[in-house]
């Protein structure tokens, strides 16, 4: 099912990417994930998906949070990421869980791992092991320590960054600085 | 810093969910963030600039800095320190945790840098930074039983108390400081960052940083890459 789910997507995905020039937001992708919400797909993805979203010109806010598994601090965290894209479902603003686990841990650790905590915001795998190739253009300052949170609109722009754990109230204050009411 | 980037086409934001949540709900009372939990007494301090930065770390040493003695616990019960190893070239440090899957991942290349190196006069001497209360997995029973049946070459010290990696200014582990003697026990940080440039497979391993900076050490040459990032468990500061 997932499998059929997963062809489906990319195979509408590959047609809006024919007709939707890079730097607009594919319109298409809402409905789509919205008609399956019981799977979630993780997506293996390399730097040039998170560097091109990084970079996007669409007045969109990400929240981009470098995770793992494996890192307590960071799963006790996940629930106030969830909390937020509900509560600014409204607003231009998106949550990207950008999950550090080894590639090979993506179906028997990741996806499983996903659904139990019933994770709806969107998880990438960013498979690219030599990580000292792409922290510092997350930010200059960033370590490379768990969790980590970029707030980012490249628009506007404005971007903050968090080499630590973040609460729920500490989130919504930065996404003031970020969004219109 | 060198970028590999591989460009692959995945369209930037595939599949959001839109879902309609509930509305903001009233003005968020800002609670106030426990900046400088993680700090030492003297050595950290919290960083919020123009550019958009927030977090606490730790100052601590860079390349070119001499390194303070120090004396920890080693998992054969006996006390450690740096100035035991004047007689030696240098000493490479590793901060590694039991509880760290990305550490664990390190620990056959961690003790085959040993094997490699100790005979020519660099050893390593590990240390476990994490506080046992926040990670029962790290407490010195625990450690000596890993380095028994991992069979550790090297020391395994217990920083419990965190003031070592405080002092280097530690982040995560695995963590490496390699450390030259350049005499009268004064040990001078040549190289901090990661192991190699792939925790996941050891076969894909095409930069080994820690093994070309003891290298080139050891014929004399200067360091070329020496200072690296990577991604780490998190040291989890205790509360102060």
């Amino acid at each position: 099912m997932r499998k059929l789910f997963f062809v489906y997507l990319m195979a509408a995905f590959s047609s809006v990417l024919a007709q939707v020039p890079v730097g607009k937001e594919p319109l298409a992708a809402d409905t789509l994930a919205a008609a399956s919400p019981e799977s979630t797909p993780v997506l293996k993805v390399k730097w040039g998906a998170l560097d091109s979203l990084m970079s996007s010109s669409t007045d969109t806010t990400y929240i981009i949070n470098f995770w793992a598994t494996w890192c307590r601090p960071c799963v006790a965290e996940l629930p106030h990421f969830e909390q937020v894209r509900q509560d600014y479902a409204r607003h231009k603003v998106r949550v990207l869980l950008v999950s550090m686990d080894f590639a090979k841990d993506i179906e028997d650790r990741v996806i499983p791992f996903v659904d139990r905590m019933k994770l709806k915001s969107t998880v990438w795998l960013l498979n690219e092991p030599d990580a000292n190739s792409w922290i510092e253009q997350v930010d200059t300052s960033w370590s490379g320590a768990l969790p980590a949170t970029l707030i980012i609109n490249s628009a506007r722009p404005r971007r903050m960054f968090f080499e630590k754990a973040l609460d729920y109230e500490t989130l919504a204050r930065e996404l003031s600085y970020f969004i219109e009411y | 810093m060198e970028t590999n980037r591989n460009k692959v086409k995945v369209p930037f934001w595939l599949t959001m969910l839109l879902l309609s949540g509930t509305a903001l709900s009233g003005l968020v009372l800002a609670k106030s963030v426990k900046a400088g939990t993680s700090a030492s007494q003297t050595q950290a301090r919290s960083i919020r600039t123009d550019s958009g930065t927030e977090g606490t770390q730790p100052d601590g040493y860079q390349v070119g800095d001499i390194v303070a003695n120090f004396r920890l616990k080693n998992v054969d019960g006996r006390m450690l320190s740096l100035s035991d190893f004047t007689s030696q070239k240098g000493v490479i440090i590793v901060f590694q945790s039991n509880h760290c899957p990305f550490s664990k991942a390190y620990e056959d290349r961690i003790i085959a840098l040993d094997r490699k190196f100790n005979t020519q006069g660099y050893p390593v001497l590990a240390i476990n930074p994490s506080d046992p209360t926040s990670y029962p997995d790290d407490n010195i029973d625990q450690m000596q039983y890993r380095a028994r049946t991992k069979g550790y070459t090297y020391p395994f010290l217990s920083d419990d108390k965190q003031v070592v990696a405080q002092a280097f200014g530690a982040s995560r582990t695995p963590q490496v400081f390699v450390l030259k003697n350049n005499g009268a026990g004064r040990f001078m940080v040549q190289y901090l960052g990661t192991i190699d440039d792939n925790p996941q497979d050891p076969a894909g391993v095409t930069k080994r940083y820690v093994d070309d900076a003891v290298s080139n050490l050891l014929s004399n040459k200067p360091v070329v890459i020496t200072t690296t990032k990577a991604i780490g468990c998190a040291i989890k500061w205790r509360e102060m």
